[in-house]
């Protein structure tokens, strides 16, 4: 048992701290990021490159330097702190643990080295408009047309869709809307006949998308795996994602006992106020019971057992997802009416940690997978 | 013990009703349904209809419009407009600057802002808070200096809900600096919005929308006669005004009207095989906040039954900061429940539904889909704004531990 970052770590820790800290350091710099074509600046796209963070969990082999969940950790805990746009955990991380793990191993050589060298952006296309946050609920069909495939269907909520190069589109080649079995993930140009999309922000700034592909052609071996491969990636992106939560906890928490021991009501600080000083800590409490789980996750994401891997991150997004919740509205309700306005930051960290509570899944979802 | 409404009372619910159905336009009553903003004239157009059939002030004396009616009517009334839902009368005109210059008020004032304000003739906003006065409100520091007939003012006020449609402001200010508590030296004074000297500057919250404002006095000249009740008393006047502001703060109604939404909503979205509304897991939750909320409903009819009794009417009892805690928290639950009923299709923003926002698309999903988060993120104002509920606790603190 051993819960220290390695120097290598720790390293890897303090060059993107510095990073977000040159570029997210100005907060009104976001704003204008979001402002951008595709919703992010792709100067700042270009220094993870430069970091070698899209390159990051990638095995040598495709240029990568094999960094593992931890890595994934280290980076987007820093990515929580910062408030960033940029499409991390949906292509680095989400798309690329797909291709990493894909069987499909002459589609995984030609695009795994275009990710990790930053020269392509992969969405996955996953969620319908009846799916809710069920991977297996698929309605899109993939039609077999001698060597190709014809999609028809449509895609909603598509995170870092706006901005993709390429989609990783779930598809049923047979079977019922709910089977698990008969999916297939296809790799399709964004840009491709019949494929259209509609960008829009999400409420946290972040780019998304709504997708629909009419007749889209792809040829069959685009077919990179079947629902195991999709949910064995999303495993590892809820994992970053509750390591994300867990750094903008963590800036919101220090931001709100700052807050309170500078700001004055009956002539003295309010942090002096012990109901107030309780709220803090039941958040700190939260927050450190959420890192916890946040480490459990990262530990456990890697696992080539799909049950105990599954069970673990179904147990980590429910304790993060809690936690996120409490300490986003604490933090407000702390901060009074400077809480709920644009202008200030840590509207901005409640808003984000709300969307992070609902991605892949919320705490109802994982709770009921773990008592099914 | 009889939980029931009078034969009297029941009957009076069914008048609103009939009348809310009969007067109500169809488009205000879809936008409230759906968690749009519906804009200043609606607001005014349905007050007046209200008005004119003598609903929008019973609350005040009847020389002035008022009823005479036992709270219980009033909360009738207040009940159905949230359940329908249809616009409450401007509670800053109704429940706060009305009810001030018609019990302190000198009889010009009187003549010349009851009328206007029950009719929304005038629309009134509320110059309190200041960036140091939150929750210690009596720390204001905006001043109101006397030169012969008029009252000089400068200050900034903030959070001020709607002064972008407001024809007047009533504002505190401290008019002597060297009383010996900060409470004495406060006035209360009625101000024109426009008046030389006066900004105004919106605040953006955090859904994308404009509701509140700062407001800035920059030698702002005031005729002293605006001055309500006497000189230094005007804090008073505000424990008055802030005590009448909790009367209907539990907001039942509303809160029952969130529910039947969530439920219409869960219907139309799908969990696993079935309905979203037949799952189990969801009607539980559900169950959770109709318990919550129907102990509040009977603690508010406690409450209000109290009231009928001693004849206290419009005297704050302290229990009434339970209803400010547990109708913000229950509030605040159907926001979250309506986010999850709606799930993924929450998370794209889809603009704050303002006129103004350009970036309104395209709905997903069910059209509330779009307002589903902004909703919860803005209702977070709900525990911080009327006296936090931290404030609340205070006053409950007080009342059993009595320090």
């Amino acid at each position: 048992m051993d819960f220290d970052y390695t120097d290598e770590q720790r390293l890897l820790a303090d060059s993107v701290a510095k990073l977000f800290a040159n570029r997210y350091g100005d907060f009104e710099k976001r704003k204008h990021y979001a402002t951008l074509p595709g919703g992010f600046d792709r100067a700042v796209w270009a220094e993870y490159a430069e970091a070698g963070l899209l390159a990051l969990p990638f095995g040598e082999d495709h240029g990568g330097f094999g960094g593992g969940p931890v890595e994934t950790m280290i980076v987007m805990e820093q990515i929580g702190r910062a408030l960033a746009l940029e499409p991390y955990m949906a292509n680095t991380i989400f798309a690329g643990a797909i291709l990493r793990h894909s069987a499909n191993h002459a589609l995984r050589d030609m695009m795994a080295p275009k990710l990790a060298a930053g020269e392509a952006i992969i969405a996955v296309a996953h969620t319908e408009r009846h799916s809710r946050y069920d991977l297996h609920d698929v309605t899109t069909a993939a039609r077999r047309d001698g060597d190709d495939f014809v999609l028809e269907g449509d895609k909603t909520v598509v995170i870092g869709g706006d901005s993709a190069d390429y989609l990783i589109v779930s598809a049923r080649i047979e079977g019922g809307r709910r089977d698990r079995h008969g999916i297939g993930l296809f790799l399709v140009d964004a840009n491709a006949p019949g494929v259209s999309r509609r960008g829009y922000k999400m409420q946290d700034l972040t780019p998304g998308a709504e997708i629909s592909l009419a007749s889209v052609r792809v040829p069959a071996n685009h077919d990179l795996g079947g629902l195991p491969l999709l949910e064995r990636a999303a495993d590892e992106a809820i994992a970053a994602i509750c390591a994300e939560a867990v750094g903008a906890m963590e800036s919101l928490i220090a931001m709100t006992v700052d807050y309170m021991k500078t700001r004055k009501q009956f002539g003295v600080p309010i942090a002096v106020f012990q109901a107030l000083q309780h709220r803090a800590v039941d958040m700190t409490v939260a927050a450190e019971q959420a890192r916890s789980m946040a480490v459990y996750a990262a530990l456990s994401a890697a696992s080539d057992n799909a049950k105990e891997r599954s069970e673990a991150i179904a147990m980590a997004k429910t304790a993060v997802s809690k936690a996120a919740r409490f300490v986003g509205q604490q933090a407000i309700q702390l901060h009074g009416g400077i809480g709920v306005t644009m202008e200030y930051k840590a509207g901005h960290y409640f808003k984000r940690l709300t969307m992070l509570t609902m991605q892949f899944g919320d705490a109802d979802h994982f709770l009921r997978r773990l008592a099914a | 013990m009889e939980l029931s409404f009078s034969p009297e009372e029941s009957a009076f619910r069914d008048e609103v009703r009939q009348f809310i159905h009969d007067h109500l336009p169809h488009d205000v009553q879809k936008n409230m349904i759906e968690g749009r903003e519906i804009g200043k004239q609606a607001i005014v157009d349905w007050q007046r209809k209200l008005n004119a059939k003598g609903w929008a002030v019973p609350h005040w004396p009847q020389a002035w419009g008022g009823k005479d009616w036992s709270p219980v009517m009033e909360y009738i009334l207040l009940e159905e407009l949230q359940a329908a839902p249809a616009p409450q009368p401007l509670p800053f005109n109704v429940s706060m600057v009305g009810p001030v210059i018609a019990t302190f008020g000198s009889d010009a004032q009187k003549q010349k802002f009851l009328p206007a304000t029950a009719n929304i003739d005038i629309w009134w906003c509320q110059g309190f808070s200041e960036p140091g006065a939150g929750s210690d409100l009596a720390g204001l520091k905006t001043t109101a200096r006397r030169e012969g007939d008029f009252y000089i003012i400068n200050g900034q006020k903030t959070w001020t809900t709607l002064a972008q449609y407001a024809d007047w402001i009533f504002v505190l200010a401290r008019t002597n600096p060297q009383a010996a508590k900060k409470q004495e030296g406060i006035s209360f004074i009625l101000v024109d919005m426009k008046t030389p000297g006066i900004t105004v500057r919106p605040i953006q919250l955090i859904d994308g929308g404009h509701e509140v404002n700062e407001v800035w006095f920059d030698e702002v000249k005031v005729p002293a006669e605006n001055l309500v009740g006497e000189e230094n008393k005007g804090w008073d006047y505000a424990k008055f005004l802030l005590g009448n502001e909790r009367t209907g703060i539990a907001r039942v109604g509303a809160s029952k009207q969130r529910l039947r939404r969530v439920r219409e909503l869960a219907a139309l979205e799908r969990a696993g095989d079935g309905a979203l509304i037949e799952a189990p897991w969801f009607r539980e939750k559900l169950a959770e906040v109709d318990v919550d909320l129907k102990a509040l409903e009977i603690t508010q009819l406690r409450i209000l039954s109290d009231a009928r009794k001693s004849g206290k009417h419009g005297v704050p009892d302290p229990r009434s900061s339970i209803l400010k805690i547990k109708g913000s928290e229950i509030q605040q639950a159907t926001t979250e429940l309506l986010m999850e009923v709606v799930g993924p299709l929450a998370m794209p923003f889809q603009g704050s539904g303002e006129p103004e926002d350009a970036s309104n698309e395209m709905a997903i999903g069910p059209e509330d889909a779009a307002y589903a988060a902004p909703t919860y993120f803005n209702w977070r104002k709900i525990s911080i704004y009327g006296g936090s509920n931290e404030i609340q606790r205070n006053i409950i603190a007080k009342a059993i531990l009595g320090f």
